[in-house]
């Protein structure tokens, strides 16, 4: 499992990389999408993969952390999503108001 | 049991732009004179909280001059912790005198071209202030992204062309700078299991070697992300285009923006790499040194070759990036007093200086000025015709004075404070056994105040010595708020003694990691009757 999600990162990242380089605003927009998908993937991974166990404790007392999993890196990922996907969101209004305002999807604004 | 409210002065500074922000946008945008005073009251009392900060950590109200402040009242390595120390305090003062005069300055034209720019002035407070006083690695993430957002808003203010070009690198290099800061930290974490800075700091000596190799990669991301935002050399391409766009107050502020990743890397270099633990210790000083000569050559060129003020600016900028990052590299613990006083003194002056572009501009055609500097590149002889007996206006006489001031700030001729900085530095280096590296470093910063002194100079020649300037129409509160960060570098340099002083104390505290682990790690919960 670990090595399924580790190249599911690597395409991700890779391939936003790519369009990032690509010089289109829509391309750019995507590669940023994809290359945010693979870091929110690899945040996740950090706290390690487990099945079946819950990052909440819930006996009372004597706790065996072994159980759980660590519940920082899933509330650092929602954080990294919704800051990530609220700046991607306004990236995309500015990519609407160039093309708008130059007539062109470059990013530069001209070809 | 409740905490002293003064404990609660901690978090003012974050709190009180976000109510003000928040409170603004319910305000309808045509009653501008109402949003600017509430926005300007807003910003006096962070004024007065910075100060206020400044003398209670700079007394003897908490223990090792270091102020924690536990959010939701957990403990240090498991919540977020807040930390004013003399080095935060002096970036909040900073921060808020700087915001104060940009928000002057917009009083009469700048905050009226668009919608809510009071309340983005605020957020943008916001973040700064966060990012100063957090403690904590991911909330500074958050900070920075609040800071960041902010910024790209303000940054197109005033909807044209050029700016939504600038935005649209400006805003693409952020984003991705963002995600190496989200893998640094995931690194970081998967190294250490904390993100609480002290906590990190207390665990480095006991990490594995394999964790260790981890934590380093880590800690190169994160480099890589303040690196991008302070503008070191490979990096920093952004810059001269986002500040020659952005309205002057916008740019003012990104002049700040820039300062933060400095701060971040001094903070954060400080506390994990200057311990005298061998594994870690001096991690990545020799790549911010040579970045940072780099970045200083990179701008000085840069500042001969720029065809306009905005651009003379930014090269300026990443000069002043480029000194203290290779101060920084340096590793020599004796500089890092010098070095705050140069961060403090290079920030207000540029502010002054990108304050001041825009005045300078509206009363001189733009044109000829860039005409005047590619006739001399040409050598293209042109006698203009000279103006007889005309005397010169009180308005271009205020422009070229502070125009004059601010370049010796910023090309650090003495007498201003930009001279006391880097005679300080000199002056340290020069009493420790000179190296290669300190001599290299000493040559740069020498060549970039030349390069800059012959800049500066050729652009204010042919601005207020040539013919055909007309009378700058100038409004009370654009040329007060340039007086005021004048009178500040003037401040700097008379009362140089007090505030090296203060320098020097934040200094040595900064150099001593343990007194910040022990801090954060024993400051006490306050304990509860058990209900909420």
């Amino acid at each position: 499992m670990e090595l399924v999600l580790a190249i599911a990162i690597g395409v991700l990242f890779g391939s936003g990389v790519w369009l990032v380089l690509r010089p289109r605003t829509f391309q750019l927009l995507t590669g940023l999408l994809l290359m945010s998908y693979a870091v929110n993937l690899f945040i996740f991974a950090v706290g390690l993969i487990w099945v079946d166990h819950p990052p909440l404790v819930l006996e009372p007392d004597e706790i065996d952390t072994s159980n759980y999993a660590d519940p920082v890196p899933q509330a650092l990922v929602l954080t990294a999503i919704v800051i990530g996907f609220a700046t991607t969101a306004l990236y995309l209004v500015l990519m609407i108001g160039s093309r708008g305002i130059t007539g062109s999807d470059h990013v530069d604004g001209k070809e | 049991m409740s905490l002293p409210w003064i404990q609660h002065l901690i978090l003012a500074p974050v709190l009180l732009p976000l109510l003000c922000g928040a409170f603004l946008l319910t305000i309808n945008e045509t009653r501008h004179s109402l949003k600017f005073w509430l926005n300007a009251s807003a910003m006096l009392l962070q004024v007065v909280i910075a100060v206020s900060l400044l003398i209670l950590v700079d007394g003897d109200y908490w223990e090792a001059n270091i102020g924690v402040y536990l959010a939701a009242n957990w403990q240090a390595p498991f919540g977020i912790a807040f930390l004013v120390d003399r080095l935060s305090a002096m970036m909040l003062l900073l921060t808020s005198l700087l915001g104060s005069c940009a928000l002057l300055y917009s009083m009469m034209r700048w905050s009226r071209i668009g919608v809510h720019y009071h309340s983005l002035f605020q957020f943008l407070m916001m973040g700064l202030n966060g990012a100063f006083l957090t403690h904590d690695l991911f909330n500074l993430f958050v900070f920075f992204e609040v800071m960041l957002a902010a910024s790209y808003g303000l940054l197109l203010h005033g909807y044209n062309l050029a700016r939504i070009r600038a935005g649209m690198q400006f805003i693409a290099v952020n984003l991705v700078a963002a995600l190496l800061f989200l893998i640094g930290l995931a690194l970081i974490y998967a190294s250490a299991d904390t993100l609480n800075m002290s906590d990190l700091a207390a665990r480095l000596p006991y990490l594995s070697e394999s964790n260790l190799d981890l934590f380093r990669i880590g800690a190169g991301a994160l480099a890589i992300a303040f690196l991008v935002k302070s503008a070191m050399w490979p990096l920093g391409f952004w810059l001269p285009t986002t500040y020659s766009a952005a309205s002057p107050p916008v740019a003012a502020m990104l002049v700040l923006m820039t300062k933060v990743g400095v701060y971040v890397i001094f903070r954060l270099w400080l506390l994990l790499f200057a311990n005298d633990d061998p594994s870690v210790a001096g991690f990545g000083n020799y790549l911010l040194f040579c970045g940072g000569v780099i970045t200083i050559g990179f701008g000085a060129f840069g500042m001969l070759a720029s065809n306009t003020l905005g651009q003379l600016a930014s090269y300026g900028a990443i000069i002043s990036s480029g000194t203290l990052l290779a101060v920084l590299g340096l590793s020599n613990p004796a500089l890092i007093a010098p070095a705050l006083f140069y961060f403090v003194s290079s920030t207000l002056g540029m502010a002054a200086f990108v304050l001041l572009i825009e005045l300078t501009e509206r009363s001189n055609d733009p044109l000829a000025a860039l005409l005047a500097v590619t006739r001399q590149a040409f050598e293209y002889e042109d006698v203009p015709e000279q103006p007889v007996g005309v005397g010169i206006p009180a308005g271009m006489a205020f422009l070229g004075l502070s125009f004059a001031a601010c370049s010796l700030i910023i090309a650090g001729l003495p007498p201003l404070s930009g001279f006391i900085a880097k005679f300080s530095l000199f002056h340290q280096l020069l009493t420790h056994p000179l190296s290669v590296d300190s001599l290299l470093f000493m040559f740069s910063v020498l060549f970039a105040g030349i390069m800059a002194t012959i800049a500066l100079m050729r652009f204010g020649v042919r601005t207020f010595w040539g013919s055909g300037t007309i009378s700058a129409r100038l409004h009370l509160s654009e040329a007060l708020s340039v007086i005021v960060l004048i009178a500040m570098g003037f401040a700097l340099t008379i009362l140089a003694g007090s505030i090296f002083g203060y320098m020097e104390r934040s200094s040595t505290d900064l150099q001593n990691p343990a007194l910040y682990i022990e801090r954060v790690l024993a400051e006490p919960m306050i304990p509860s009757g058990g209900k909420p």
